[in-house]
């Protein structure tokens, strides 16, 4: 229940600052002014100034923008094209289960992360690609959450009585199955978008998520690794960005999980 | 001096009673059942008597065992007392053996838990126990792990435990009821057989009347967490006196009025069905038929390959020879509009009302799931007129549509289930140990209902059991299946009076049935 609370704070309080920086930052996070680069902690800039001058309070709202889309549509994109795959390898069984399944392996077979940079590398550079490169390799997680709760539910006999009335595999599929399931994909995906989030930041510390001048929390990471020894804060900042919408994320799906489970 | 003593119990979890004022007694060489119906409390008492209640209860009155107070035991001494002085098995065998651990090494940590024994004596004193209760070496060597036993067997292993280190009072809270009928009848003959070498005491947790009636010295009848009525088990059993152990005796004899069928062409004909699960062969040329207006008793024991058999039956899975016609076409070749057409005329109830019923939907959207097979889609001001006459026909009213499954008991959903079936008018209904989960009182209900609806529609049924005892009073014919294969069928009445078939005569004989086990007794003491 704490895991909830703490988990759905952390993430309330990213998307309002994602929210409200769509309306207003204090500063023009692409506005450069050298002449005030490297600026400390201040009350004109709370979190003080970046090597080019740009407020880093303003970057973090913008870039908490960024990270979320990225992540959202990610996870989005995997759910529509990994659900159903997973509901109908467990409808049909067989070869297609077989084949949905066999692909799934050989896509976890390779390093997540690292496909992602490969996929974005080849299609180049963007959020766009960020977006597709991450869903890539949420798909097989998805088709297997999915494939092995329902594979429970094929077995029941509210579903063989739906056969019994003449529904097809697919009605069955998406009229008894998916709702039945619903609440264990929801719990998933929210696993799924702290892992995307940390994705989406390794993509743009490597360059290839999306690109300047739009502030990313992963770039400013990678930005900030000459001046560690100067100005530590360009660093920490994002960084704890970073690491407090993961964690957020990650308390939210364990605490649903947990309650889901009555056994917990 | 009584081994146990329950005096006044009253258990409470939260505000919510669960056991009230409730005392009995079990004596050595005694055989004491604590009958009831799910929800009765007869489990509360008997974790209550090992000392096992959770923390959340709160709990009044004295229970003592071989003369110590449990109260005053703290949790060292309650684990030396339990084993040692009072034990217990449970209904599942399964979850209550450790399923990674050798069953001799269980028998034999339950030995060495409460005497000073080396480990090479208590792994022979485990082979001596395992013996006892019926598994010697050679049936299965103590180097067997769990999941290589029946389910029998597992029952004879967690005996085994139990008895172990040699206990005054025995506590089996329904210790047959996850078991066949056969092996029932093995299992119960055990437990006699060691309370009466032994003199231990035995508390037999149960809701089976014909079961007790076999073995109980003294009867002790719960209701909703109080006692209803106990004394000597014949004369309790032969004369109730209080108006809800009459129901519940009238319930476990209950035979629902039925008309003989009239003679007419067969509706299902199964022609030599056969299905195999790799290499199993489930069903081995299965043949038989269901006639108009009959009831056709399909019994067997677990793994007879009568659930196999069933979706075969009901074109759920195509078997991989045979044939199976209804009205003469067949439902297993049959596709699209004419396999619409053929299910309109076979529709299913299966065993457990929570699991067929899904737990999203709304009564009225699962009720009328089966109007998807009508040629012409209805609008939902008729759908909802053929629910409500359908909830009607079931004994369920229309505003009962609109709620979920959830919110009804286990009797009201498996009418629920019928209301599914007959929404189409169905001439067959395929009946899964359709009453098998349910509680005497509401078991007869549902019985009831089932002959009356057969008399006003004109239905056949197919009903699927392993209860030869409930056969007799619903089936006009029976077809005995095992390990696949049918090994007898013909008039109900005939087949039990002189079954032909080696295995239905053990079935027969394995039945635990009020009336006889009755009769047996008067005889024994006349």
């Amino acid at each position: 229940m704490r895991a909830i609370v703490i988990g759905g704070a952390l993430i309330a309080l990213a998307a309002g600052v994602a929210l409200l920086s769509l309306l207003w930052t204090p500063y023009d996070v692409t506005a450069v002014d050298v002449a005030r680069k490297l600026l400390p902690i201040s009350a004109a800039h709370p979190l003080g100034t970046d090597q080019l001058g740009r407020d880093l309070l303003s970057m973090i709202m913008a870039g908490a923008q960024v990270s979320l889309a990225v992540s959202l549509l990610a996870v989005a994109t995997a759910l529509a094209v990994g659900v159903p795959l997973g509901l109908a390898a467990a409808a049909l069984g067989g070869w297609a289960d077989e084949a949905v399944m066999r692909s799934g392996d050989v896509l976890f077979a390779f390093p997540s992360l690292l496909l992602a940079i490969l996929l974005a590398a080849v299609l180049g550079p963007g959020a766009a690609n960020a977006v597709l490169a991450i869903a890539l390799f949420n798909v097989p997680v998805f088709a297997r959450v999915a494939r092995g709760a329902a594979m429970g539910l094929w077995r029941r006999d509210f579903i063989a009585a739906a056969r019994l009335a003449g529904k097809s595999r697919a009605a069955i599929s998406i009229e008894h199955v998916l709702p039945n399931i619903a609440a264990i994909l929801g719990v998933q995906a929210t696993i799924q978008l702290s892992l995307a989030l940390l994705a989406e930041a390794g993509l743009s510390y490597v360059g290839l998520g999306v690109q300047p001048p739009a502030p990313s929390w992963g770039r400013m990471l990678a930005e900030a690794q000459t001046l560690i020894g100067t100005a530590p804060r360009l660093a920490i900042v994002p960084g704890c960005a970073i690491l407090l919408v993961v964690l957020g994320f990650a308390l939210l799906g364990d605490g649903l999980r947990d309650r889901m489970d009555p056994r917990g | 001096m009584s081994l146990l003593s329950i005096e006044g119990l009253t258990v409470a979890y939260g505000g919510q009673v669960a056991v009230r004022d409730v005392s009995l007694a079990v004596a050595p060489g005694e055989i004491i059942a604590l009958v009831g119906e799910s929800g009765s409390g007869k489990s509360t008492v008997a974790l209550a008597a090992m000392g096992l209640l959770p923390g959340s209860a709160t709990t009044g009155g004295r229970i003592t065992v071989a003369g110590q107070a449990l109260d005053r035991l703290g949790p060292r001494d309650l684990d030396r007392l339990r084993g040692r002085t009072v034990s217990m098995i449970f209904q599942e065998p399964l979850t209550a053996l450790n399923p990674a651990m050798r069953i001799g090494a269980q028998v034999a940590e339950a030995i060495r838990l409460h005497g000073r024994v080396s480990r090479r004596e208590a792994d022979a004193r485990a082979g001596e126990v395992l013996a006892r209760v019926g598994l010697p070496a050679e049936v299965a060597p103590p180097s067997r792990y769990p999941h290589e036993l029946s389910g029998g067997q597992r029952q004879r292993v967690a005996i085994a435990i139990a008895i172990a280190a040699g206990p005054d009072l025995l506590i089996a809270d329904e210790p047959t009821t996850a078991l066949d009928v056969t092996t029932q009848a093995h299992v119960l003959a055990l437990l006699r057989r060691l309370v009466a070498e032994d003199g231990m005491g035995l508390l037999l947790v149960s809701h089976d009347l014909a079961v007790v009636a076999g073995m109980a010295d003294r009867i002790f009848v719960m209701k909703d967490g109080a006692l209803v009525e106990e004394g000597p088990a014949a004369g309790l059993l032969a004369d109730p006196r209080q108006p809800y152990t009459r129901t519940l005796v009238a319930s476990a004899r209950h035979r629902p009025a039925r008309a003989a069928p009239p003679e007419s062409a067969p509706l299902l004909e199964v022609c030599g069905v056969s299905r195999r699960h790799g290499a199993l062969l489930a069903v081995d040329d299965a043949s038989f038929t269901v006639g108009r207006g009959e009831t056709v008793g399909l019994v067997g024991e677990s793994g007879s390959g009568k659930t196999t058999l069933l979706r075969t039956i009901l074109a759920l899975d195509p078997p991989q020879a045979g044939d199976v016609l209804l009205g003469g076409e067949s439902i297993v070749q049959a596709r699209g509009a004419a396999l619409r057409r053929l299910r309109r005329n076979v529709q299913a109830v299966f065993q457990d009302p929570g699991g067929s019923l899904d737990p999203r939907h709304r009564v009225e959207r699962i009720v009328a799931e089966p109007l998807h097979l009508l040629d012409q889609r209805i609008d939902p001001a008729e759908r909802r007129r053929r629910v409500e006459q359908a909830l009607g026909q079931v004994g369920l009213s229309g505003a009962d549509a609109d709620r979920f499954p959830h919110q009804f008991s286990g009797g009201q959903r498996q009418r629920i289930a019928i209301a599914r079936a007959l929404i189409v008018e169905p001439a067959l209904v395929v009946l899964d140990e359709a009453v098998s989960a349910l509680d005497v009182s509401v078991r007869a209900g549902i019985l009831d209902l089932l002959a009356d609806l057969s008399a006003r529609l004109g239905l056949s049924y197919l009903f699927v059991s392993h209860d030869l005892a409930m056969m007799r009073h619903v089936a006009d014919r029976l077809v005995v299946l095992r390990k696949g294969r049918i090994v007898e069928q013909g008039r109900t009445a005939d087949i039990l009076a002189r079954p032909a078939h080696a295995y239905t005569a053990e079935l027969l004989a394995a039945t635990p049935d009020l009336d006889a086990a009755l009769a047996r007794r008067a005889a024994a003491q006349a």
